[in-house]
This record gives C-alpha cells, structure tokens and sequence, in this order.
C-alpha cells in the first residue's frame, strides 16, 4: 500500500495537467502541495515507525506455550519499559500532531496572502448543473457572461464571487486551489492565480443532484495578451447570419423553445435561465464538460438530452429534422 | 395471528410499490411525436362523438413535477403578471375561482392557446411535458393537487409553507374583478 501511494506523491512528468492537485499550476496550488507532500511524510515516518514496533512485538512475543502461567500485569508495579516507551510515544505522537497543525496554519496564511493588485474579478453562479461566469470590468457595459468555461490571464490574480441559483455546489480547480463552496443566499469569495498557461480542469465537489459528476467546466490560463483578445471578442454580441440556412437556424432560435431559456446577445432570445450560448461555438465543450463540442454531438444533444444527462433542465424538443439542421448551423457560426 | 401480519406486511408493501410521488421520469416521448392540440377548448364538436384525448396528467400526483412545474413558473415569467400566485396584471391563481376552467385540459389550453385581455400563447415555445408540470403546480397553488403529494416546503429560502400546502384563498371583494370601465 505504502509503495503504491509513493509515485503519487510526485508529479506525473510529461502528462497533460487536466485535473491534478498534485500537479500545481498556481502558487496556492503549490503551497497545498507542500502540505500534502508534509503530511504524507509524517504520515509514512508514523506508518513505518508503528510497523517495526508491531514486528519487534511479535517476535519478542509467544515464548510460551500451553503450560505456560498466565501473565498478569500487577497494578502498582508496571513493566518500567512499557511505562517508558508508551509515555515517549505520546509525547512524539503530541508533537507530531501539532506540527502538522502548525504546517496547516501555516498554509492557510500563506493562501491567503495572494497579491490582489489588478486583479479580475468575476461572478461566478453554480446551477443545477452548470456554471455562469460574469467578467466585470469598468465601465461594467464592459462586463460579459460566459458558461462552462473560464479562461483567465497568466500571473494575475483573479477574485471571483461566488454564488448558487439552487443548491449548495462546491468550486473545485485542483491544478490552481482548494474547494469552495457555493451557498444559496450567500456570497463567498475565492482568490487564486495561474502561475503556467495550460488547459485544467474544474468540478463540482459538493453533491448537487443527479448530473453532479457531469458538473465540469473547462479552465484555460493563457497570456495576458492572447486573453485580452479573447475577452474583447466574448463582447461582441453574435455575428449576423451569413448564409440562408444560419439565418433559418437563427429563426428557430428565436421562434422555438430555445429562446425562452438561452439568451444570445443581438437576437431576440433572452432567456436568463440556461447557459449563454452568444459563443456557444468557441466553447471545448457542451453540457458542461459532457460532450465534445462538435456539431455532431450538439445535434444529439439537442434532439435527447435526457440521453446524456438525465436530470438536466434542457428538455428534449421536437423539431424537424430540418429545422434541427439549420438550428445547429446557426449555432456553430457563434464563434 | 400470523397471517394477519403477513396481511399487514403485504398491504404495506403494495402501499409502498403504489406511492408515485418521488417518481422522476426524464425519458421524454420522442421528438416529433408530439402534439400540442391534445385539448379541446368547446364541449360542441362536429359529427358523431369523437374520441376523448387523454390527459397524460400523471404529474398531479408527483412532488417532483410540481416542483419542476414551480421552478418553470418563474422561469418562463409566469410570475411577472401572476405574481406568486396572488395575482398582479393577470388573475390570481391560488383562489377558487376560474375564468377558464380548473380541469387540467382546461388550464393545459389556456397555456398553449392564450386567453384574451393579455394571457399570451406559448404554443412552440414550451415541451408539452414541461406544460403538465405547470399545470399540476398552478393546480396545487388553490389546493387541487393532494397534499400528500404537494411539497411541504419551498425551496428557496421561506420561513412560510409553500404555497402548494395552503388551502384555497377565498378572492378578496372586489380584488380580482375587472375594473368598471367608465361609460
């Protein structure tokens, strides 16, 4: 057992950073793997320590047999030894104990300490069973809403404001930080930095429902320069359609069941209560980290999402087959 | 003795396997199968008597579709006119009186087809099954829906029951009467 949790105490070289608290990417990230790799030390020191005593126990014992007189220990006069060796390990267990309690306090103060100058600051909203993310800037005409996914810059802090539309969910990015929860009725905050650009990826740690598991979404932390631009084109309201069967596609948006959920910026869909889809196509993934972002399986998703997320709140809706065709040509041209 | 307890074991049991309440059924009739004409709204029809559609309203005995029905009912802005069932622009929903009919085709009608002076048609707009969870909640808000199936508490942060628990309100004099119109 202890040989099979040694590898994991070192960082996979060389593998891709998807979802990996043993692979920090952000300064909090690696002070809590500091203390993971402190504990997991003590912890192995205490194990082997316990073991050979168990052995040295073992052989020492069984120097009787059936004929052999019971050994009674007497009150008042305990094994001088015993006495010592059981008072050296408390004492050391004591120690032990309250070092990891000091490295623990320690590690809290130092996430605490991240430099806020410049930050960004978000809103980020927990449903059942997506994420919403609002960038504020200033003037806030500047802000813009995203879903399931959250690129932020490289090197800059980034405060985010935590909130639930349903239940209690908790946000967890193991590459950048710790879990946070997301309260109904309650605002918490949680500060953290990319310190290496790359993709990770973040998921609901609280129990939330039936999709729970499928409660992903995707962080990329790229250059200040590369998320400028992509902030500045996120602005943008969608692109008129270009061709005929966009612009049927647009049509059934906003004539169909999908307006009175989805909202796209410039058309008349403003529904408040499902994922914003104006650049739904720039997106890796759909349905919060359930399928690939493909205009193969956004078909499929439209037509039974039930199929891939039981429980969802997108319900299955009847379109022709037609109309199913230029609704997901349309929404591949929101880049 | 004995075979009174087993008695007792099997009623409970049948009991048990009866209870539809906690039911979630998220497979949904396949797409394209489905109509949004499934109601009458005129007792009159032409010709011999036609075939009765069935009102698939099994939801009225299921804490979950009343539930999902609440969460549609702010969702789709039932609220904005309807207030949470007291009534604002459009008429209150949680007393005992029915411009249109307290029947589950009744109001199912009244949702896809619209009603005049202001209730608007959302035909297209909203999955038929998602329109049976509205109804079996707008019919628990006056008291229709049995309580042992009604949620017992609101799921937002309310010190107060939840609405599909209070008994019908009696309609204030003179509150949801239209106003005189000056002749």
């Amino acid at each position: 057992m202890l040989l099979a949790m040694l590898p994991m105490a070192t960082p996979l070289a060389g593998a891709a950073p998807f979802q990996n608290a043993l692979n920090p990417t952000g300064i909090q990230a690696a002070h809590i793997y500091t203390l993971w790799n402190v504990m997991l030390g003590v912890c192995t020191v205490v194990f082997v320590a316990t073991m050979i005593g168990l052995l040295i126990a073992l052989r020492r014992g069984g120097r009787g047999d059936e004929t052999t007189p019971a050994e009674v220990a007497r009150f008042g006069d305990p094994e001088r030894i015993a006495h010592r060796s059981v008072v050296a390990s408390v004492a050391i267990s004591i120690a032990l104990l309250l070092f990891l309690l000091a490295a623990s306090v320690f590690t809290d103060r130092a996430l605490a300490r991240l430099p806020l100058q410049n930050a960004l600051t978000l809103d980020i909203t927990a449903h059942q069973f997506w994420w919403e993310v609002q960038y504020n800037d200033d003037p806030p005409s500047r802000n813009f809403i995203t879903a399931n996914e959250l690129q932020i810059p490289v090197g800059r802090p980034v405060i985010a404001r935590l909130h639930s539309d349903d239940v209690i969910h908790s946000l967890w990015v193991p590459n950048l930080h710790g879990k946070k929860d997301l309260i109904p009725g309650e605002t918490s905050l949680i500060q953290f930095r990319a310190d290496k650009a790359g993709d990770y990826r973040g998921q609901c740690a609280e129990f939330c429902g039936w999709q729970h598991a499928w409660m992903a979404f995707n962080v990329k932390a790229l250059p200040p320069s590369d998320f400028e631009r992509w902030a500045e084109q996120q602005r943008h309201s969608a692109p008129e359609p270009a061709t005929d069967i966009a612009k049927r596609g647009r049509d059934v948006f906003e004539s169909g069941p999908c307006g009175m959920c989805h909202n796209i910026q410039g058309t008349n869909a403003h529904g408040q209560f499902a994922p914003d889809l104006t650049h739904v196509a720039s997106r890796p993934t759909l349905a919060a980290g359930r399928l690939p972002n493909t205009p193969e399986h956004m078909m499929a998703w439209i037509v039974n999402p039930q199929q891939f997320k039981p429980g969802a709140n997108m319900p299955a809706v009847p379109l022709s087959p037609d109309d199913l065709r230029a609704l997901v040509a349309y929404l591949q041209t929101l880049k | 003795m004995r075979s009174e307890r087993l008695l007792i074991a099997i009623a409970a049991v049948a009991l048990v396997a009866a209870c539809q309440r906690e039911t979630r059924t998220f497979t949904q009739p396949p797409a394209g199968g489905v109509t949004l004409n499934a109601v009458q709204l005129t007792p009159l029809h032409a010709g011999a008597e036609p075939p009765q559609p069935p009102v698939p309203n099994g939801y009225q005995q299921n804490a979950y579709a009343m539930s999902q029905g609440k969460r549609l009912f702010s969702a789709y802005n039932c609220n904005g006119c309807h207030a949470n069932g007291g009534g604002g622009s459009g008429p209150p929903l949680m007393d005992d009186v029915w411009i249109y009919g307290s029947d589950p085709q009744n109001i199912f009608a009244t949702i896809v087809e619209g009603r005049p002076n202001g209730m608007p048609s959302f035909r297209g707009r909203i999955p038929d099954d998602q329109i049976w969870q509205l109804v079996a909640y707008i019919r628990s808000m006056s008291g229709l829906a049995p309580s042992d199936a009604a949620p017992s508490r609101n799921d937002s942060l309310s010190t107060k029951v939840s609405e599909s628990r209070q008994d019908t309100q009696k309609p204030v004099q003179g509150g949801s009467e239209p106003a005189p119109s000056p002749q």
